[in-house]
């Protein structure tokens, strides 16, 4: 017998069972669809942790890490702590630089498991469901290249659920050595901690892509869907004159099974069901009419507290931890329905829903776990309608009689400002309302993360956080938008449009605004990015609870942005693709450009692919608000693939940065792919990891991390005109790097010439060669001699 | 002035070595005219905070005249300087600013060599925690203040956690010392 590695191959000699001998016997498992597929297997299928370090070195070459402790020890074994302070090493010989990039790489492990994990608990239910042989869909005719990261990374073309699993076996073998690798007396370098930290993003893209392509099919999400429906968003939208089921997480089948329940009983005008993070976007996906958003994960202690839900359903991650506790405040009982997150909660799953049902109303327990969808959906309703009257919306926001009171005992202590993230003036906000103004606490909602912090360190115990809610709650309650569902991924017509202008520079580039909602100053900053951006028609994509802040702002006619702007992917579009495990279709439009509009091979060719990106494809990655340990991973998957990346100012803490130097001329060189010379490209994209401090830096940044060495002198003329408008309009001078980015005189924007090329006098500037760029010399045509 | 070396987001410590604290404002006057190439780092926040009639831009300017000593202006507070009449040495991101005082070959703004001394302010407490954190570990020959009215003990120095009437009688104190007419 024999078991090949990736793609199993069984083969018998001979099977002697109680009714049959079979002999010479073959069956193969997941790579049935290859011999269908013309295109050559490229260098690196299903790439080991370091099949593609050759790659990762030239990307960390350029683009050196500054690490970022947040403090002077590794307390990671009983060898320790030690202090690793400046060139000390641990006992371990461990530096400094090898422990923050071991810190990155776990961050990045936890991300790429997570992603992965959530994928294998859907294509396991949904295998159960549908079986292995149902089609994978996610554009129907408009998707030729269904699973572009899958079939760059793996090498293989997934066409049935079944397919998947090949590949998720494949992550999480990769994650297992991944984090294998973080062990005490293991690696050593941080340069190497860097390639595996790029390693585990792109196992997270694959992961992710996965978990997105088997729910757009089987749950029949969007498909691709440029004018995919509008749907409501906002801490008002619940109907609350009936009972509110409040679903919180990422992981939708439980959700669903609410959905399906009470459309099957048809009873779906008796209950609500609103959602908070990813699992809102995904369940609207599901059923625009049937579900709502409330918010972004930063909305969940305020929606509890509120008393709105009369149940709260949590599956998987970016959950508060303390999220029981506070249903149990506002007497909601709740739902655990993930093995990720159990609550410490009984596990009911095998228990006849009746008997749940009744304990839940009688309030035998706080709450159950249940892990089957189907039966999260039945306990959840039936519930739900039987302890919603018993209720009658209790909530635990202050009465405004009891926040004076309060505050006229604060001590100003200044313990509650000290905990606060964003350094939000509390201590103030309570003198204010001494004297009954609750206008600065008010205020402090607009800029608060939900987190709490402020409650806790509080020595007298003020709930804050629920007297900010109370400040804030006419807006609050005000706050009713329209989001477009997640509309999934990119066709392959509309790649084939935008695929050259995007390549010549002629759409000045793609903004992604991904990841969470740690702002520093409310999500509003987002919103302002994305219609900046798209006003200047660049193509704005967008997921996650970007997509959901960016929903959250209204003009003066009381439009949103998705009302204003088109869903499709084309030049001053804006476009939600989903939830966190939609980012694969922002990195998938990347790779399509190289595969459908440049016709490079993308089956398992990695490098070729992320080296075309890098030079040609004028795309950046924002995650304002980057919170989590999933955001660093999904940022390290694109900085692989050649995507810069930029984060708010919370970001600074993901302990290190990727950085250029345009200073030092000797890092920007690429070859001429045509001649085989070594060419100064100039500095595009300049950063490939940075973190800034306020929105008009960020738009500043964007403009110019969307140049490449490749764009024609049009497209070049145009992105700079971008770069210099927003610099002197923000920043009030011309910027002093501008002749880094003029290679030939055409390249200056006709409007800016007396400046510009004032500016170029000045600098000694020198006329250079467009080069057919790239970082790999395997790919020069024509070499010197040849 | 207060003593104690607490950070000021309180969950903020360091590790081992700590900033030193700067409990006279003569501290910081000696280090300035000690160093040989000081430079001035000044965040965003630096015109918005502290209080109506005390920004920390306006002090940063006079600092900067005072004992000429170069600033950096980071995110887009050029346009603030400007307003005032004060054109910066230069401007970057603070990353960027970071990333170069790290590299002992940076040959700084003005192309003469490597500074000695940077002292920040203005920045969100957390990135120039971690930004001081990095100067910490990596940089060679460089000594840094905070000079934010809160502690930050990735510094070599920094003031304590002040009010801000503390902070600005202290650095009123600074100015006249380093020999503002
Ligand atoms: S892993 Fe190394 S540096 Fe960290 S505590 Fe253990 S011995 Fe010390
Ligand atoms: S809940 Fe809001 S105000 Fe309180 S500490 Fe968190 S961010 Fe600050
Ligand atoms: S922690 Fe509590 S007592 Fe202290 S200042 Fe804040 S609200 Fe007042």
């Amino acid at each position: 017998m024999q078991l090949a590695k990736k793609g199993l191959v069984v083969k018998v000699k001979e099977l002697k069972t109680d009714v049959a001998v079979v002999k010479d016997l073959e069956v193969s498992i997941g790579r049935i669809s290859e011999e269908t597929w013309a295109e050559p297997i490229g260098p690196t299928p299903f790439p080991s942790i370091t099949d593609l370090r050759e790659w990762d070195f030239k990307l960390l070459q350029r683009y050196k890490p500054f690490y970022l402790p947040f403090c002077d020890v590794c307390c990671l074994c009983t060898f320790g702590k030690c202090d690793l302070t400046g060139d000390k090493r641990g006992a371990c010989g461990l530096n400094m630089a090898a422990q923050q990039s071991r810190i990155v790489l776990l961050a990045c492990c936890i991300g790429a498991a997570t992603h992965t994990g959530h994928a294998r608990h859907l294509l396991e239910h949904l295998i159960e469901k549908f079986g292995r042989r149902y089609p994978i869909d996610v554009g129907g005719i408009s998707v030729d290249v269904e699973a572009p990261v899958t079939r760059l990374v793996t090498g293989i073309r997934p066409k049935t659920l079944g397919d998947l699993e090949e590949v998720l076996d494949y992550c999480e073998t990769e994650v297992t050595h991944l984090l294998a690798a973080t062990h005490t007396g293991q690696e050593g370098s941080n340069i190497d901690f860097e390639s595996k930290v790029l390693h585990a993003g792109m196992i997270d893209q694959v992961g992710m892509e996965v978990a997105d392509m088997v729910q757009i099919s089987a749950y029949g999400f969007p498909k691709a869907d440029p004018e995919a429906p509008l749907t409501e968003i906002g801490f008002g939208v619940a109907d609350v004159s009936k009972p509110v089921i409040l679903v919180i997480g990422h992981n939708v089948p439980s959700s669903v099974g609410i959905i399906d329940y009470l459309t099957d009983k048809g009873i779906y005008n008796k209950v609500e069901v609103v959602g908070i993070c990813c699992t809102a976007i995904d369940i609207t996906r599901y059923s625009s009419s049937l579900a709502k958003i409330v918010g972004p994960i930063s909305w969940q202690l305020r929606f509890i507290r509120s008393g709105i839900p009369d149940l709260v359903v949590v599956d998987e991650q970016c959950i508060r931890a303390d999220a029981l506790i506070e249903a149990q405040k506002i007497k909601a009982p709740v739902i655990a329905s993930s093995p990720e997150n159990c609550l410490g909660l009984e596990n009911r799953t095998k228990s006849p829903a009746k008997e749940i049902i009744s304990d839940l109303v009688e309030k035998k327990v706080p709450g159950v776990l249940i892990l089957d969808p189907e039966k999260v959906g039945e306990v959840a309703v039936e519930t739900v309608m039987a302890v919603a009257p018993k209720r009658k919306k209790f909530n635990v926001i202050p009465e405004v009689k009891e926040i004076i009171k309060a505050a006229q005992e604060c001590t100003q202590c200044n313990e509650c400002i000290r905990a606060c993230p964003n350094n939000l003036p509390i201590p103030d906000a309570m003198k204010a309302a001494a004297k009954g103004d609750l206008n600065p606490f008010a205020e402090i909602l607009e800029n608060c993360v939900g987190c709490a912090r402020c409650d806790s360190a509080c020595p007298n115990d003020f709930p804050l956080h629920s007297f900010a809610i109370k400040a804030g709650e006419k807006n609050l309650i005000a706050e009713k938008f329209k989001i477009r569902v997640g509309r999934g991924a990119i066709q392959d017509v509309e790649i084939r449009e935008v695929g050259g202008p995007i390549v010549l520079g002629e759409i000045p580039g793609v903004v992604a605004l991904v990841g969470c909602a740690n702002y520093p100053r409310g999500g509003k900053e987002v919103a302002e990015i994305a219609e900046e951006f798209a006003k200047r028609r660049f193509i704005v994509v967008t997921s996650g609870c970007a997509a959901m802040s960016i929903a959250m702002v209204k003009d003066e006619e009381g439009k949103t942005l998705y009302e204003k702007y088109p869903g499709g992917f084309e030049a001053g579009g804006i476009l939600n693709v989903g939830s966190c495990v939609s980012n694969p279709h922002i990195a998938g439009a990347a790779i399509k450009i190289a595969s459908i509009f440049a016709k490079r091979n993308l089956r398992a060719n990695y490098e070729e692919i992320a080296d075309y990106v890098l030079n040609r494809v004028g795309a950046v990655g924002v995650a304002w608000g980057a919170m989590s340990q999933k955001a660093a991973s999904i940022a390290s998957g694109f900085w692989r693939l050649g995507v810069p990346v930029i984060v708010g100012p919370h970001g600074s803490k993901y302990r290190r940065m990727l950085l250029g130097r345009k200073d030092k001329k000797e890092d920007w060189y690429v070859y001429d792919a045509r001649t085989g010379d070594k060419v100064y490209g100039g500095p595009a994209p300049e950063h490939l990891f940075t973190a800034v401090e306020t929105k008009e830096e960020a738009m500043v940044l964007i403009a110019k991390l969307c140049m490449r060495p490749n764009d024609t002198t049009k497209g070049r003329a145009i992105k700079l005109t971008h770069y210099v408008d927003l610099h002197k309009r923000l920043y009030s001078v011309m910027p002093d790097d501008v002749h880094l980015f003029v290679r030939n005189k055409a390249d200056v924007p006709l409007t800016m010439k007396e400046e510009i090329l004032k500016i170029l006098e000045e600098k000694g500037w020198k006329e250079r060669r467009i080069p057919d760029p790239t970082l790999l010399p395997r790919l020069i045509r024509k070499k010197k001699g040849d | 002035m207060g003593v104690k070396a607490e950070p000021w987001q309180t969950a903020e410590i360091a590790g081992p070595k700590k900033a030193l604290l700067i409990l006279k404002p003569e501290v910081v006057v000696a280090m300035v005219k000690r160093a040989k190439r000081p430079i001035l780092i000044v965040g965003h926040l630096a015109a918005e905070d502290y209080s109506d009639d005390v920004k920390m831009i306006d002090y940063a300017i006079r600092m900067s005249r005072t004992a000429t000593i170069p600033v950096v202006a980071t995110a887009h507070m050029t346009t603030e300087f400007i307003k005032r009449g004060f054109q910066p040495a230069g401007w970057m991101p603070a990353m960027d600013i970071g990333n170069r005082l790290k590299d002992p070959e940076w040959k700084g703004l003005d192309g003469t060599g490597p500074y000695d001394l940077a002292m920040f302010m203005g920045l969100p407490y957390y990135m120039e925690f971690v930004i001081l954190a990095g100067l910490k570990h990596f940089s060679k020959g460089l000594k840094t203040i905070s000079l934010d009215r809160y502690y930050d003990p990735h510094a070599s120095w920094s003031f304590p956690n002040l009010s801000v009437k503390d902070w600005n009688e202290g650095f009123k104190i600074i100015l006249s010392k380093l020999g503002e007419k």
